[in-house]
């Protein structure tokens, strides 16, 4: 019976433990509660995945109210692929989080933490899987006040000015998209996602139309943190909890990036937004600042968890860079490189966590002789390291490969070497802490006796990411099938209306 | 042509005011400046046919918006600095995004008229079909419960959210005087004391009026919700927030809260078990008329509940810190 | 003229809008902040409810012998938008109070210079 729920489930497993979690208030109960919410949302995610790649989109009318009177829930293997790795990797943090929010949150606050995170997980999965313009909107706002509230938690007091200045953008940005959504109802009337693809198409392209993509462009850049506009998230990701950094770089910002492409693929369509609006061009000068700047940044930095949060701004730019190329290949790059920058990001922020959790600091001087007093730590951090610069056997590997192969079919080798050369600046950043941690003894004063592995709790979510890296590395099958079929329907939005009709 | 002129007259209103709160530095005046814009707003909203909208928006913009920013103000000091720092780069950032908008203007369908696309697609269905589908005469709550009763199921979980930011920024309200004696301010205040007592039974009763009748009028649980809120906040800003604690407790308002997206989920719940979709009210009884009624009125409960719990909770997080900074 | 009959609502609520968009992002003082994108927020509400509106329309509340009433959707959606408005104005405004507590100001230069810019 549950087969035909599995697209409301996915945003109703975490929206439903949230206010039960807030009843039940703090106690182990409510970790072992949001991580079976967790788990099982992750088997909804990949059951839909599969049946999507088998069967083809699935269509959800909530309410029992077809589309466009209601709204519906549309699952293609864009967005279930995109689903499996955000409830995937948040489930590992939800396991993590045990052991580190003990550590860095007060107690009283952990019945909090808990509910807002399953919140921010029921908003992020709304927004991937709903098929309504605004709707997305709502759930938007869901994700984003619980990360505002999750980034807030820590104890250091510049984790309050990060959330504020996050709240101040994320808002100008979530009242961006709500102008553009009211621009494209005003010339259509309507807010279903294929509804409106298929009147944008039908319609002459209008000055308001125009008008509103570049308010929804605008609007969704900020929460994905293009740069300029990335400048909230290099403090958030800083001073909020590790547990909150790992799972925030690794889910919302990929969230957005899909919602960019959703609104470009399935809604605008890439003729009208890259050929008659130009924004390719761009889009690529942006990412490719984006990769060096924020690189750059990231290797000049003295705080770890800010020298990744960088880098997540500056991959953020490869998979704005693969949009950008309008081709099958380079879409499957950047769709590819949100799932495996999830895998990398997380296993790296949780790294840093556990050292936190031992040293007490996440300066790059705190993880020298790392490497000896954590060595399953610093390994992890070394192989999720070496995914970021992308090393074959790696899941960074796949992804460089794509864009750079994506890159080379347009002939544009600049690009490509570009590409390559901003992965010599990632062996800079990774390799400043990497080099910390194993050439360097402990500095005099620190107790290394005290210095020993991290919990097992937080070791086994670690390890399961950087398997996964692992994994991706070498059997490439399940993404490059998944990304594959979403990026041909893409580019075939045309049809894919058929398909729904 | 009077519509045209009241609508005219209002709109240069805000004009006026929005530009004041550009300049001024005293933020006491900022606050409510923005109470008047907000009212303003909401009575733009009734020229505009918008009666629901414009009720909310005077309920919660004039209301709830203005309590909260007056309470922090009270902690935060009223006026604001000079900056020293230049807002030229401020300024062309926002005639660029106004001139993209003006030009956004130019294609748009003119206003007020019934031949706009969003008349002719999606909403006449509403109108034609709503009163037989669902069986109500207010057109807006049909679509806000029924056909779009996702976004609202969001809405509920979204104020939900809210209460659990600003509880756990600001801590949970603990009665600080257990011998509930007023120690309000306005507790010298005879004929406040009076008129109070007279008037919030009456606050109460619309409350539950506009719960119930949302369906006829304007209305509905979340209006219901911030009303009945707005009620106990008189109490309490007359009598003390410890005797207002007597009433509701914090504590029980972190149950009503949760509980109240939850009556929400259920009704959904139950609605997938008959083997329905997902908030489908159609199977909740033997006719689909019935049915999306008891579905409805189950779940503006839910709204009602979820939006006074958080309304009030929100009130008494930051009235504790008034209070505690008070003390200290 | 009669561009600006059509036009003239949409005219002064972009206008509202970028009043409400200056402030957000001009003020310094984080309480005005707040205060700046409610306006913001208020006015694109406007934008909305300014679609929805048919001349000679009614509110959208069945009466016998009405026959044209005004678009209910944009009020549906906009009610939603206004509580989410409010939501973040409670959490932001609680944050603010946190950085009076942490900080002593809530002036962005003053507590910007107190911390280590990144």
């Amino acid at each position: 019976m549950l087969e035909q729920h599995l697209p409301a489930l996915a945003i109703l497993l975490p929206l439903i433990a949230a206010p039960i979690v807030f009843i039940l208030g703090r106690s182990t109960v409510v970790w072992l509660l949001a991580t079976f919410t967790g788990a099982w949302a992750s088997i909804v995610a990949f059951q839909l995945l599969l049946t999507t790649l088998a069967e083809g989109a699935i269509h959800y009318s909530l309410g029992g109210w077809s589309a466009p009177w209601g709204i519906e829930l549309t699952v293609d293997a864009l967005n279930a692929f995109v689903l499996l790795a955000v409830t995937g990797v948040s489930t590992m943090v939800l396991v993590y989080s045990k052991e580190s929010i003990a550590k860095e949150i007060d107690k009283a606050k952990h019945g909090f933490y808990y509910t807002a995170y399953l919140l921010a997980m029921a908003g992020l999965s709304g927004i991937l899987i709903t098929g309504d313009a605004f709707n997305l909107f709502v759930f938007l706002e869901i994700s984003s006040l619980a990360t505002y509230t999750l980034v807030s938690l820590a104890s250091d007091r510049r984790c309050l000015t990060a959330a504020f200045r996050y709240l101040i953008m994320g808002t100008i940005g979530a009242t961006f998209i709500l102008i553009g959504v009211g621009l494209l109802y005003m010339k259509t009337g309507t807010l279903n996602m294929l509804d409106l693809a298929e009147r944008i198409a039908a319609f002459d392209r209008s000055r308001t139309i125009n008008t509103g993509l570049a308010f929804i462009v605008v609007g969704v850049s900020i929460k994905l943190a293009l740069f300029p506009l990335h400048r909230w998230l290099p403090p958030a990701y800083t001073y909020a909890p590790s547990a909150v950094s790992s799972f925030l770089a690794s889910t919302a910002t990929k969230v957005a990036v899909y919602v960019l492409i959703r609104f470009i693929f399935t809604i605008f369509g890439p003729d009208y937004v890259f050929y008659d609006m130009g924004m390719d061009m761009v889009f690529m000068f942006l990412a490719i600042v984006a990769i060096f700047k924020c690189s750059y940044m990231a290797a000049v930095q003295n705080n770890v968890k800010t020298i990744l949060a960088f880098s997540s701004v500056a991959q953020v730019g490869y998979m704005v860079l693969g949009i950008s190329l309008v081709t099958t290949t380079g879409l499957m790059a950047g769709l590819i490189h949100i799932f495996n920058h999830a895998l990398m990001k997380s296993a790296l922020f949780m790294a840093v966590g556990a050292v936190f959790y031992r040293v007490g600091s996440v300066e790059v001087h705190a993880f020298k002789g790392m490497g000896k007093q954590m060595p399953f730590t610093m390994a992890a951090f070394t192989i999720a390291g070496l995914s970021i610069i992308g090393v074959p056997l790696t899941a960074g590997f796949v992804s460089k490969w794509y864009l750079v192969s994506a890159a080379l079919q347009q002939n544009l080798w600049v690009i490509a070497v570009l590409i390559l050369l901003g992965s010599l600046l990632a062996i800079v950043y990774i390799g400043r802490i990497v080099e910390a941690a194993y050439f360097h003894d402990v500095p005099e004063g620190r107790d290394a006796s005290k210095l020993k592995e991290a919990p097992l709790l937080m070791l086994i979510p670690m390890w399961v990411m950087v398997l996964a890296n692992l994994y991706f590395g070498i059997d490439t099958s399940l993404t490059t099938e998944a990304v594959g079929h979403a990026s041909e329907w893409l580019f075939q939005s045309t049809e894919l209306l058929e398909v729904a009709q | 042509m009077t519509e045209v002129l009241i609508d005219l007259v209002l709109l240069g209103m805000l004009a006026m005011t929005a530009l004041r709160v550009i300049f001024l530095k005293d933020l006491f005046a900022v606050v409510m400046l923005f109470s008047i814009f907000s009212f303003v707003s909401a009575l733009i909203f009734i020229n505009l046919d918008a009666v629901d909208v414009a009720f909310t928006e005077a309920a919660v913009g004039a209301g709830i918006s203005t309590v909260l920013m007056l309470g922090t103000i009270a902690l935060t000091g009223r006026t604001e600095k000079k900056n020293s720092h230049s807002s030229i780069l401020h300024l062309v950032v926002v005639c660029v995004t106004g001139a993209a908008l003006i030009y956004g203007t130019m294609d748009m369908p003119p206003f007020g008229n019934a031949d706009n696309p969003i008349h002719q697609h999606v909403a006449p269905r509403y109108i034609e079909d709503s009163p037989k589908e669902v069986g109500l005469p207010n057109i807006v709550t049909s679509v806000l419960a029924s056909y779009r009763g996702f976004d609202t199921l969001g809405e509920t979980v979204v104020v939900f959210a809210a209460m659990i930011g600003v509880l756990s920024l600001l801590g949970t309200a603990r009665p600080t005087n257990k011998r509930a004696t007023p120690e309000s301010g306005l507790a010298k205040h005879r004929v406040l004391h009076v008129v109070a007592k007279i008037i919030i039974p009456f606050i109460i009763l619309f409350a539950l009026y506009v719960q119930f009748h949302g369906d006829y009028g304007p209305g509905g649980g979340f209006q219901a919700g911030v009303i009945a809120a707005a009620a106990l906040i008189l109490y309490a800003l007359v009598f003390g927030a410890s005797f207002a604690h007597r009433i509701v407790s914090p504590r029980q308002l972190e149950v009503f809260a949760p509980l109240g997206v939850l009556l929400y989920a259920s009704v959904g719940l139950v609605g997938m078990i008959k083997g329905a979709n997902f908030l489908d009210y159609n199977v909740l009884a033997s006719t689909a008329a019935a049915g999306q009624h008891y579905g409805i009125i189950i779940i503006e409960l839910g709204v009602g509940l979820t939006v006074f719990a958080a309304m009030l909770g929100l009130f008494y997080a930051f009235s504790n810190q008034v209070e505690r900074s008070n003390v200290q | 003229m009669s561009v600006i009959v059509d036009y003239y609502n949409y005219w002064i609520v972009v206008f509202l809008m970028m009043a409400g968009f200056y402030v957000v992002i001009s003020a310094n003082n984080l309480v005005k902040k707040v205060v700046g994108l409610n306006i913001f927020q208020t006015s694109v509400f406007m934008l909305y409810i300014s679609m929805g509106k048919v001349s000679g329309g009614t509110a959208p509340i069945i009466i016998e012998g009405v026959t044209q009433y005004s678009n209910p959707l944009p009020h549906v959606l906009i009610l939603t938008a206004i509580v989410v408005g409010v939501a973040t104005t409670a959490v932001g405004l609680s944050l603010v109070i946190r950085i009076k507590h942490a900080y002593g100001t809530v002036e962005e230069n003053e507590f910007q210079n107190e911390d280590d810019a990144i």
